[in-house]
């Protein structure tokens, strides 16, 4: 029995509506016709969200509202995916060799339906709707991007965590095999990412299992992968074959291959730099000027009253 | 006239990373993030110069192909101009102009300043690169200047590891080049030195600063 639970937010904040009826024929002309034509809002946009945005006012800017798609062509041709290599082109280069079937998601740790969860049992049992979320990377880029995918809240809920559940850890499939990328220790293999419960259980972070209306590509992350947008990219993990409910903070991959770069909860926030780069601004992909980053990137007005009195600078 | 050849050649192939680059950003061929794809070559390039510049001694020596010499001086300038079209693109394009955020980049980000303060090093080398500079400022001071090239290559290196986010692979490859092509100027020098010793040990008294044991090592090698 899959338990519903009401939506803090109304379908309209978070897809623009006229994006959303126009979203088949916007499917097919971005298809056919490739990248830099998707501007389905373009002419407004660009006078509402211009580089001088006041950042104090998220609700100017609701969720992917009066915002551009980032073209079909750029969401596969550019990301990190560095199982396939630490290029950005590398993953649309090298992840065919990933085999999407049989796939399975392990679930253990601290709930009461562990067990192994066939992907296409997954995908029956929970429909894929469509959420137009902002992405934005820990390097200061940017897209937006049609996603079409389930609340993890819904298959978390189902999955029936105890009350010794505090964080979820999510592993990505560790096989060189499949993932080249692998062979080099680039990172500490198998990826791992993971979220406070609350977190977890916000309507906002999606399992994803396609975008622009097809099935997830591959070097995005197929057959499934998380999507957190109030967080930097990399929070986002993707080919997700194991979910575990744990007592503890997990150790994620990036907090762990550099501690001082990189935090657990990874929000964006403008207000704290990466050291080695500022995140006031970011570069949306397409764009000439590089537009200010809002803080949970635009989700603030959802999200904040999560790091309610959390000093944001100590857990970045 | 066969020196004229190859620097006409070498001329013209340094030409090409900017040439591909700009006709790739004309026709739309440099990807989702142009920018930073353009950026990165730029900059990537003018490192690579560096490497040329720096490797036309040695290969000079091994080779005893004179003329080369006349090559670093190309080199050497493609390599700042390459520096040069990596800053522009970053101020121009890249942050377009916004000098706040520019400055608190070159004052605030190490691999930032590290990358600047290189830039910065190479340009009194590239103004005083002429043949007229050379005789102004005298041989020796003109060398002794130009040997900042170590310091801007080294500090380019260190821009460019800092820079990556984990995978130092192509830094690192740019860091082996620069301590060979450094470690062989130490051994060269260190040979030079003992062969200049040994006629000192035979029991022949030589005064130290006499050039000839050294200079005659030399010839061998044009």
């Amino acid at each position: 029995m899959l338990i519903k639970r009401p939506s803090d937010i109304k379908e309209s904040e978070v897809t623009d509506e006229r994006l959303y009826v126009n979203r088949r024929q916007f499917i097919r002309t971005a298809g056919t016709l490739g990248a830099g034509l998707g501007l389905v809002a373009a002419a407004p946009s660009l006078a509402a969200c211009g580089g001088d945005m006041d950042a104090e006012d998220p609700g100017a800017r609701a969720a992917g509202q009066e915002e551009e798609l980032t073209p079909y062509e750029d969401v596969t041709t550019y990301n990190n995916f560095y199982e396939f290599g630490t290029g950005k082109d590398d993953p649309a280069k090298h992840a065919h060799t990933l085999s999407t079937r049989p796939w399975t998601v392990s679930v253990d740790g601290e709930c009461n339906k562990p067990g192994t969860y066939d992907i296409e049992d997954i995908l029956k049992r929970y429909p894929a709707e469509e959420r137009i979320y902002r992405l934005r990377c820990v390097e200061a880029w940017s897209m937006v991007i049609p996603w079409m995918g389930f609340p993890l809240a819904d298959f978390i809920s189902d999955l029936e965590p105890t009350s010794q559940a505090r964080f979820v850890e999510f592993r990505t499939l560790h096989d060189a095999e499949q993932m080249p990328g692998q062979r080099r220790s680039v990172l500490d293999w198998p990826y791992v990412e993971g979220l406070r419960m609350d977190e977890a259980m916000h309507p906002l972070a999606l399992l994803s299992v396609g975008l622009y209306g097809e099935v997830l590509p591959n070097q995005n992350g197929a057959p499934i992968r998380l999507v957190v947008p109030w967080k930097y990219g990399f929070k986002s993990i993707k080919s997700i074959v194991g979910l575990r409910f744990v007592r503890d903070m997990p150790m994620t991959t990036w907090a762990d291959a550099i501690s001082n770069e990189y935090g657990f909860f990874a929000n964006v926030n403008p207000g704290v730099d990466h050291p080695r780069w500022s995140q006031k601004r970011e570069r949306r992909l397409g764009e000439l000027r590089r537009r200010p980053t809002l803080m949970f990137n635009g989700y603030a007005e959802q999200v904040a009253h999560l790091y309610e009195g959390m000093d944001l600078r100590r857990y970045f | 006239m066969a020196y004229r050849v190859v620097h006409a050649g070498v001329f013209l192939l340094s030409l090409v990373p900017l040439v591909r680059t700009a006709t790739q950003a004309l026709g739309g061929g440099l990807g989702a993030n142009p920018i930073e794809e353009a950026l990165h070559r730029m900059g990537w390039w003018a490192l690579a110069f560096l490497m040329l510049t720096l490797a036309v001694t040695p290969l000079r020596r091994l080779s005893g192909w004179g003329q080369l010499i006349k090559l670093r001086r190309t080199l050497g300038l493609f390599a700042f101009f390459y520096a040069t079209l990596h800053f522009g693109v970053y101020v121009g394009i890249d942050q377009f102009f916004a000098w706040e955020f520019i400055v608190e980049d070159i004052m605030d980000r190490p691999y930032i300043t590290v990358g600047f303060t290189a830039l910065l090093i190479l340009t009194p080398l590239a103004v005083t690169s002429t043949k007229k500079m050379v005789k102004r400022l005298g041989g020796k001071r003109w060398s002794r200047l130009h040997k900042l090239v170590y310091l801007a290559a080294a500090l380019g290196v260190v821009h460019f590891l800092w820079q990556v986010k984990a995978d130092i692979r192509e830094p690192a490859i740019f860091g082996a080049v620069l301590v060979t092509l450094l470690g062989y100027r130490v051994v060269y020098s260190r040979m030079r030195r003992h062969k200049a010793r040994q006629p000192k040990e035979e029991g022949a008294p030589m005064p130290y600063e006499a050039g000839s044991a050294p200079a005659a090592g030399r010839a061998g090698v044009p």
